[in-house]
C-alpha cells in the first residue's frame, strides 16, 4: 500500500447524500477477477452527464472529494473504493462515511475522514469555486489546509499509523501469531464446538 | 452488564488493537465468487497460506445463471464465467469447500448458510457481502466486509474489528393481516432514515419480534443494514435452537448440549447501556412500498407520495418518474420479482403463492420467482407452490442472487418499473434506468395480479 503523509489537490464537491456503491461503481464493471481497469468505472453512469462535477474543469482533476451524508453505503464490492483510486482520488471527506465503504478505504491507503456537518459545508462550499478548490491534507498533523484556514480531522492512533507507513494490515496482524495461537488453543478448551 | 453484542465481543476478541479497534476470531466464513478473486490474488502474490481451511465456505450466487443449464459453458456471460472458475481453483487450490452451480445445495449465501445449520448462537460468521448480517437471527456476531478484509481473514483467520456502539430496536404490538417482517423493518428504515443505525450493532428485541418465526427474523436481520447498521443480532430462542437442530451441520448429542448452555447465555443483561433506543409498535404499520431510490423512501400502501423536502427527493422522484401527491396505489409496474437473500425463503413463497392461488399476473406484466436456494425450490415444489406460481403466469427459475443486482442476465430494461421482494431500490441496481419499488413478497404478487401497486389486504 503507498504510505500517506501529506496530499494537495483539488476538491471536488458531491452533497448529495446516501451516494451508494452501485454509484461509485456500477455492476457491469464487477465482472472481474483483479482491480486493474476500474478507473473507467468510477461513478460511470453519473459521468455521462456532462454537468457531472468531475466531468468539468478543474475538477476533472479532482484527487479529493467532499461529500454528502452515509458515502458509501450499500453494497460491500471492494472495487468502488480501486475505482477511485485509480481515477486519482486520495481523499474522501463527509459527515459520514458508510461503515464497510470505510474499512475498504483504510486497507487501500484512501483517507477517509468524517467531519462534523459545519464544516463539511465550509469545505464543501470551498470546493465548489474553482479558485478555492486546492486543499492540503496533511496527515501527521491531521489538518486540511485551505483558502479560509484549517480544519483539523481526528483519526484513531491505529489507522494513521497503517497510513503513514503504508503498512499492510495482514503483514501487522501476523505480528500477533502468538496471541492468535493463544486464543485458538484456550477456545478449543473452552468451546469444543469450534475446533 | 453486557449487551450480547459485548458479549460476543467479548468472546471472540483475540487482542485488542488500539482504543476502538479489536482483533476478532472468525469462526465461518464465507464467500462469492465476486469479491473474493481479488482476496486470493493478493494472498497469492505475498506469498501466503490459508490458515484454517476448514473455517471457509464458498458459494456461487451472484452471478449464477437462474435458468437450467447443463454446463458452465452455457454460462453466457464471460466475466462471470472467468469468476465461477476462479472461484473453484482457488478453493481446489487451498482445499476449501465449495458449492458450485451444479450442487445440490447451491443458492442465495444467505440462505444456504443457514438452511445447513451452519450458522449457530455465539459464533462470528464474516462474509464478503452486506447483507451476512442475516445470521444475527440465531444469535451470531455476523457481518459483511471487503475484499481486502477477505484476504486478511485468509491469512489470519482475524479481522480487525471497529467496534460498535449498541442499539436495541424494540418492537412490540401485533401485526395486522398483511404485515410481514419485511414491513416491519421497512418502517423502522423509514423511521430513522438510510444513515439512523450506522456505526451500531442492531440487537431486535419485544414480543413482536419473538413473535416471528427465524424466516421473518431472517428478514428483520438481513434489511436493517439498509439503515447502516453495521451488526443486527437476535437473543437465540427456543425456535432458533428448534430451526437449528437437526440440519446438516449442526452440532449432535453432546455438542447440541454444549450449544443450547452456551446459548442459555447470549442475551443482554437487563440494565445494560444500549447507545440508542428505537421503539415501534407494529399493530400501527401498515404494509410498505418505496417510491424513491432509497430504502426509507417508503410510505403506506394507502397513502401518497409524500411532498419532496430535499434535493435528494426531488432527484428521486425525477427518477422515478413519479410526482408527489400520486396515489401509490396506482402507479402501473412492468414487471414482478420475487427473490434475495432478504425474501426468497419457504415462507416467502408460501406467503406470495397464498395471494396468486386462482389469480393471473396481469396483462402486459412480466412476473419471475427466483428461490432462494435449491433447497427452497425443491420444498416449494414439494409443496405445490410451483404450480400455483405458473399457473398464475410467473416464470419459475433456478436459486441466485439474480435481479436483486442483476449481475446475471436477468435485467430491467431502461424506464421498465418493477414491484421487487429486494432490499435495495438504488438507481441502476435492477438495471440500468430501471425503476424499482420494494415491498414484502406478497405485496409483490398483489401488485403482480392487478398490474399496479396493491394493498394486499384489498384482494
Ligand atoms: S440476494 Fe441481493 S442483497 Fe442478497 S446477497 Fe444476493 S445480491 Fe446481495
Amino acid at each position: 500500500m503507498t504510505p500517506f503523509v501529506v496530499h494537495t489537490g483539488i476538491a471536488a464537491a458531491l452533497p448529495a447524500p446516501n451516494v451508494d456503491t452501485d454509484a461509485i461503481m456500477p455492476k457491469q464493471f464487477l465482472k472481474r477477477i483483479d482491480r486493474a481497469g476500474l478507473a473507467e468505472g468510477a461513478f460511470h453512469d453519473l459521468r455521462q452527464d456532462s454537468d457531472f462535477v468531475l466531468n468539468r474543469t478543474p475538477w476533472n482533476r479532482a484527487s479529493i472529494l467532499v461529500c454528502g451524508e452515509n458515502f458509501g453505503c450499500g453494497s460491500s464490492r471492494e472495487y468502488a473504493v480501486w475505482g477511485l483510486m485509480q481515477w486519482g482520488i486520495r481523499v474522501i471527506v463527509a459527515p459520514s462515511i458508510a461503515g464497510i465503504f470505510f474499512g475498504n478505504c483504510e486497507k487501500n491507503g484512501l483517507l477517509a475522514i468524517t467531519l462534523p456537518a459545519a464544516d463539511v459545508a465550509v469545505l464543501s462550499g470551498l470546493a465548489t469555486d474553482g479558485d478555492t478548490a486546492r486543499m492540503e491534507v496533511d496527515l501527521p498533523a491531521q489538518t486540511i489546509r485551505h483558502g479560509r484556514g484549517e480544519t483539523a480531522f481526528d483519526i484513531s492512533e491505529m489507522r494513521k499509523t497503517l497510513l503513514l507507513d503504508g503498512k499492510d494490515h495482514i503483514a501487522r496482524t501476523l505480528e500477533y501469531e502468538a496471541d492468535i495461537a493463544a486464543y485458538e488453543h484456550a477456545r478449543r478448551r473452552l468451546n469444543p464446538l469450534l475446533k | 452488564m453486557k449487551t450480547l453484542y459485548e458479549k460476543l465481543l467479548d468472546a471472540h476478541t483475540v487482542r485488542r488493537i488500539d482504543a476502538e479497534t479489536v482483533l476478532l476470531y472468525v469462526d465461518l466464513h464465507v464467500m462469492n465468487e465476486y469479491t473474493s478473486p481479488q482476496a486470493f490474488a493478493g494472498l497469492h502474490e505475498a506469498g501466503r497460506i490459508v490458515r484454517h481451511p476448514d473455517r471457509h465456505l464458498a458459494i456461487v450466487d451472484h452471478v449464477s445463471p437462474t435458468r437450467a443449464i447443463a454446463s458452465l459453458d452455457e454460462v453466457e456471460d464471460a466475466g462471470g464465467r472467468l469468476q465461477i472458475e476462479t472461484l473453484a481453483a482457488n478453493c481446489a487450490r487451498h482445499g476449501l469447500e465449495l458449492i458450485d452451480l451444479f450442487d445440490p445445495r447451491q443458492g442465495i449465501e444467505h440462505v444456504v448458510v443457514p438452511d445447513l445449520g451452519l450458522a449457530w448462537p455465539g459464533m462470528t460468521i464474516l462474509c464478503g457481502d452486506s447483507h451476512t448480517t442475516t445470521y444475527g437471527a440465531f444469535g451470531a456476531l455476523a457481518y459483511g466486509i471487503g475484499t481486502s478484509e477477505i484476504e486478511h481473514i485468509l491469512a489470519t483467520q482475524t479481522v480487525e474489528h471497529a467496534v460498535l456502539k449498541p442499539m436495541r430496536i424494540t418492537l412490540t404490538g401485533t401485526p395486522g393481516p398483511g404485515v410481514s417482517a419485511k414491513d416491519m423493518v421497512m418502517a423502522v428504515i423509514a423511521h430513522i432514515g438510510p444513515n439512523g443505525a450506522a456505526g451500531h450493532a442492531v440487537e431486535w428485541e419485544g414480543p413482536a419480534v419473538a413473535g416471528l418465526g427465524m424466516e421473518g427474523r431472517m428478514t428483520l436481520c438481513n434489511m436493517i443494514v439498509e439503515a447502516g447498521a453495521r451488526v443486527a443480532i437476535i437473543a437465540p430462542d427456543i425456535k432458533a435452537l428448534a430451526h437449528l437442530n437437526g440440519r446438516a451441520h449442526a452440532p449432535q448429542g453432546a455438542d447440541w448440549n454444549a450449544l443450547q448452555a452456551q446459548a442459555a447465555n447470549l442475551y443482554s443483561d437487563p440494565g445494560a447501556a444500549f447507545d440508542r433506543e428505537v421503539a415501534l409498535d407494529v399493530s400501527e404499520i401498515a404494509p410498505l412500498v418505496t417510491w424513491g431510490t432509497s430504502p426509507d423512501q417508503a410510505a403506506p400502501i394507502m397513502s401518497t407520495i409524500p411532498e419532496p423536502t430535499s434535493d435528494a427527493d426531488r432527484r428521486a422522484l425525477a427518477y422515478m418518474d413519479l410526482a408527489a401527491g400520486t396515489p401509490l396505489n396506482t402507479i402501473r409496474i412492468d414487471r414482478a420479482f420475487i427473490g434475495s437473500c432478504t425474501n426468497a425463503r419457504i415462507d416467502d413463497l408460501r406467503a406470495a403463492a397464498d395471494i396468486l392461488r386462482d389469480r393471473r399476473v396481469a396483462d402486459g406484466v412480466t412476473a419471475i420467482c427466483v428461490p432462494g436456494s435449491k433447497a427452497v425450490r425443491q420444498q416449494a415444489e414439494a409443496e405445490g407452490l410451483d404450480v400455483v406460481f405458473r399457473a398464475a403466469g410467473f416464470e419459475w427459475r433456478g436459486s441466485g442472487c439474480s435481479m436483486c443486482l442483476a449481475m446475471n442476465d436477468d435485467v430491467a430494461a431502461r424506464g421498465e418499473r418493477l414491484a421487487s421482494s429486494t432490499n435495495r431500490n438504488f438507481e441502476g441496481r435492477q438495471g440500468r434506468g430501471a425503476r424499482t419499488h420494494l415491498m414484502s413478497p406478497a405485496m409483490v404478487a398483489a401488485a403482480a395480479v392487478t398490474g399496479r401497486l396493491t394493498d394486499v389486504r384489498m384482494l
